[in-house]
């Protein structure tokens, strides 16, 4: 049985901080199948296209007839824990910082056996359900899990280092005037944050919902608009060394393409919003995040990206507001990158038109600000970097993978 | 008396057996440690360095050489030419090579070498960078290396057939003992049970004296035909028969039995020997529960009955079942690549009567085996050979 997690102390500011280390990475680019599925909270392993037999560790021919035709496709999450061993003197940094660390191997249901990281909760012999999940390398890696619910499951010290679960964790989220930021704010504190800064440009200004936000327990309302660099840099000097996990919400939405605009006005809006903005957020928050990977309980874990569905294929109604959303999407990838080495994940949710005013044209389904909402939640405790929020921006995603021109073709109607 | 259709191994012989005695770190190179071996085997076997005229290499931290690449760092010009990279089996695979080309007459005189050095890092490196699956599915689970792994594979062969850690630990304490005569192993202080018993867990079930320390060192023999010998005056060692085997019984969940299983009647059948017949048995020592499931699979014993063999028998130099005389892995140092050699060249000693402090009286007939390459979840490797001194 897991002990829950306390709550971190006040962090003495005498102490020196522990720098983040990263468990190996090197894999070989066949193994990339695992991070694909890791990243969207899938298990998936190969499977033989003519034999049908599933294999595992990555491979380039199946052992059970040599075709080279083994795609990854979901499969079956039930195995048996044959044996466990404890590391309590690893050869590398982060697990020796980390040891005693519990692994086992799993015989699947299905076929192979796998090397797995094992929630404390696993009993040799027993049966037990895989997942993928992200390491602090960003590497995916196979975790057994108990095969029910078990008290306090998301407190176990092995799990917590592949999720970016907010409890205890201090958020901020970048703009509390949005809905979406209201619902995201609201849903991280459910889920146990125990602070949540949230962003306002010129707080003095009154705005719908603000008392969901003012006077209450553990929610801080802090000055920030994003789109300056000032107010960024500012924030940061005051709070950046307590945040723990970052929730862009940053919203600019507005119609339009190429041909029906006149000059470049709205679309620097756009770029200001949330291109530079974005930009502005990383570069005061990231830096400080990146240092504080390894910062205890409460150690920065994650980004968070708000992204349209659009930023993958431009919706020319919409057309420039996907190309900045294409812009966002493609830096996020490089933050991804350099957030790496502090172990902080950057998760990214992809969603359709969102039910606010300015997709008011757009007919249903759209996405409930609370969906988005509580994706994040559920993202962050799963350790996702992908997600696509409601029905558009799943058709959107199984389309692009069918093909793309058609897609491009549809989308221009 | 054998059924085996392999050709056997008629005339061909073993001799010179060199260890370059092993140092815990060593600043030199891996082709430094080669080098002095290649030297010793010269200098024993009275032949100039261009007499050699086949070379077999192992070794882990050679860096981007391969044997091509020695030859003309040691001024070898050679005819045969060989680089095998089995880890703890590639003894016995160097050898079955060797004897091969000497018996064809592809060449006269095969150099078997393996050494490695031991710097600092080097035992974390040889673990980050092992095999492809490894790199994929192994190391990035705790980093244990080959602690872990092969703490599965004990957990689970402990619990299948009832053994406990002392009936394990025997095993070790016997070649501490044996160690202590053999004045290059790296252990120089006797264990006891309640020692090894107390030590500190590593990776359970495996405790700090299931392990071997890695350290710099080089081993090495020559291969060449009986007359060859004869005309140069040279003790050699008959080579009686061998075994390999690669990714035996991969339907086994986990591994409880190694190649040998699959090939022992044939090994003894080739040989025209018994297991009982055998004056001292040199086996792969990686792990204590390793040398325990060879005793099972070699044939001494039938399998789930390991524990029981060790209970009942005395594993010392002067016991009635002479064991890794030299003290083994376990307690000599694993030199990476020529722990594999560690054992086949002490049994060539011990036949050949010349290993001194260890000596075995009146040993003439030696098995001696390997194990290597745990890949994924198991050693794929394994090997065996039996030698005989002039003796018999």
């Amino acid at each position: 049985m897991i002990d829950p997690i306390k709550p971190p102390r006040r962090k003495n500011p005498l102490l020196r901080t522990r720098l983040p280390a990263s468990p190996p990475r090197a894999r070989s680019r066949t193994s990339h199948g695992f991070t694909r599925a890791a990243a969207e909270g899938r298990f998936m392993l190969q499977r033989c296209d003519a034999c049908g037999s599933f294999a595992y560790p990555a491979r380039e021919a199946c052992p059970s007839c040599l075709s080279s035709d083994l795609p990854f496709v979901d499969a079956p999450r039930r195995g048996l824990l044959l044996a466990e061993t404890t590391a309590r003197v690893p050869s590398d940094v982060y697990f020796r910082e980390r040891a005693p660390w519990r692994i086992g191997l799993v015989k699947m249901d299905c076929g192979p056996t796998i090397v797995a990281h094992l929630h404390g909760d696993c009993v040799e012999g027993a049966a037990v359900r895989m997942s993928l999940q992200l390491d602090k390398s960003g590497q995916a890696v196979a975790f057994a899990h108990p095969e029910g619910e078990t008290p306090n499951m998301s407190d176990d010290k092995q799990y917590r280092e592949m999720t970016a679960d907010p409890k205890f964790r201090r958020v901020l989220v970048t703009n509390g005037r949005t809905v979406i930021g209201q619902e995201a704010v609201a849903a991280l504190k459910a889920a146990g944050a125990k602070t949540v800064f949230v962003g306002v440009a010129e707080p003095w200004r009154p705005f719908a919902g603000e008392n969901l936000l003012r006077g209450q327990d553990g929610i801080e309302i802090v000055t920030l608009d994003a789109a300056d660099e000032k107010s960024a840099t500012d924030l940061a000097a005051d709070v950046g060394g307590k945040v723990d996990i970052l929730v862009n919400t940053t919203e600019y939405v507005r119609p339009g393409g190429l041909l029906d605009r006149r000059g470049t006005s709205i679309a620097r809006d756009e770029i200001d919003q949330a291109y530079l903005g974005f930009i502005n957020l990383a570069q005061a928050f990231g830096p400080a995040m990146r240092m504080r990977g390894a910062d205890g309980i409460n150690s920065s874990s994650a980004w968070v990206n708000i992204l349209s569905v659009y930023a993958l294929a431009n919706w020319p109604a919409f057309g420039a507001y996907s190309a900045s959303q294409a812009a966002c999407l493609s830096f996020s990838h490089c933050l991804r990158a350099e957030l790496r080495p502090g172990g902080v994940k950057v998760m990214n949710l992809f969603t359709g038109p969102v039910d606010t005013e300015w997709f008011q044209t757009v007919p249903p389904p759209k996405v409930a600000p609370r969906a988005i909402a509580q994706a994040i939640v559920s993202g962050l405790k799963a350790g996702l970097e992908e997600m696509y929020v409601g029905d558009v921006a799943e058709e959107i995603r199984q389309r692009l993978a069918a093909n793309p021109k058609a897609l491009e073709r549809e989308l221009d109607r | 008396m054998t059924n085996s259709l392999r050709a056997p191994y008629d005339g061909v012989v073993i001799a010179a057996p060199v260890t370059i005695p092993y140092v815990r770190y060593s600043i030199e190179s891996a082709q430094w440690w080669i080098g002095r071996a290649l030297n010793a085997l010269v200098a024993q076997a009275g032949i100039k360095a261009s007499d050699i005229d086949g070379l077999c290499v192992s070794s882990f931290t050679m860096g981007t050489d391969s044997g091509v690449g020695l030859t003309q760092h040691f001024g070898l010009c050679v005819r045969w030419l060989d680089t095998i990279p089995l880890g703890g089996a590639s003894a016995i695979a160097g050898l079955r090579k060797a004897a091969r080309a000497v018996q064809a007459r592809d060449a006269d005189i095969v150099a078997c070498v393996a050494g490695d050095t031991n710097h600092v890092d080097s035992f974390r490196l040889t673990l980050e960078n092992f095999s492809r699956f490894n790199q994929d599915a192994v190391y990035p689970y705790g980093a244990g290396g080959a602690n872990s792994s092969f703490a599965l594979i004990a957990r689970n062969y402990m619990r299948t057939f009832g053994v406990t850690r002392e009936d394990v630990g025997k095993i070790a304490v016997a070649q501490r003992a044996n160690a202590l005569r053999n004045p290059h192993a790296l252990m120089k202080a006797p264990l006891t049970m309640e020692q090894y018993l107390a030590a500190r867990p590593i990776s359970d079930p495996i405790h700090l004296f299931d392990c071997v320390m890695p350290c710099a060192g080089a081993e090495a023999f020559l291969v060449m035909r009986d007359e060859t010998a004869a005309s140069l005056g040279l003790p050699a060692a008959r080579l009686l028969s061998t075994i390999e085997r690669h990714n035996a019984f991969a339907d086994d969940p986990m591994q409880v039995r190694g190649g040998w299983a699959m090939d022992v009647g044939e090994l003894y059948a080739m040989a025209g020997v018994k297991p009982d017949d055998l004056d001292i048995v040199q086996t792969y020592d990686d792990y204590p529960i390793i040398t325990m499931m060879q005793f099972e699979d070699l044939g001494f014993c039938r399998k789930g009955e390991g524990a029981a063999f060790v209970r009942q028998h005395d594993l010392t130099i002067d016991g009635d079942f002479p064991h890794n005389t030299s003290g083994g892995q376990l307690s000599v140092g694993q030199a990476g690549a020529a722990g594999a050699y560690l054992g086949l060249v002490e049994g060539l000693r011990q036949v050949l009567g010349t290993a001194g402090t260890t000596q075995v009286r009146n040993a003439s007939l030696a098995l001696a085996s390997g194990f290597g390459m745990i890949n994924y979840d198991r050693g794929l490797a394994s090997g065996a050979a039996i030698l005989a001194g002039p003796s018999r």
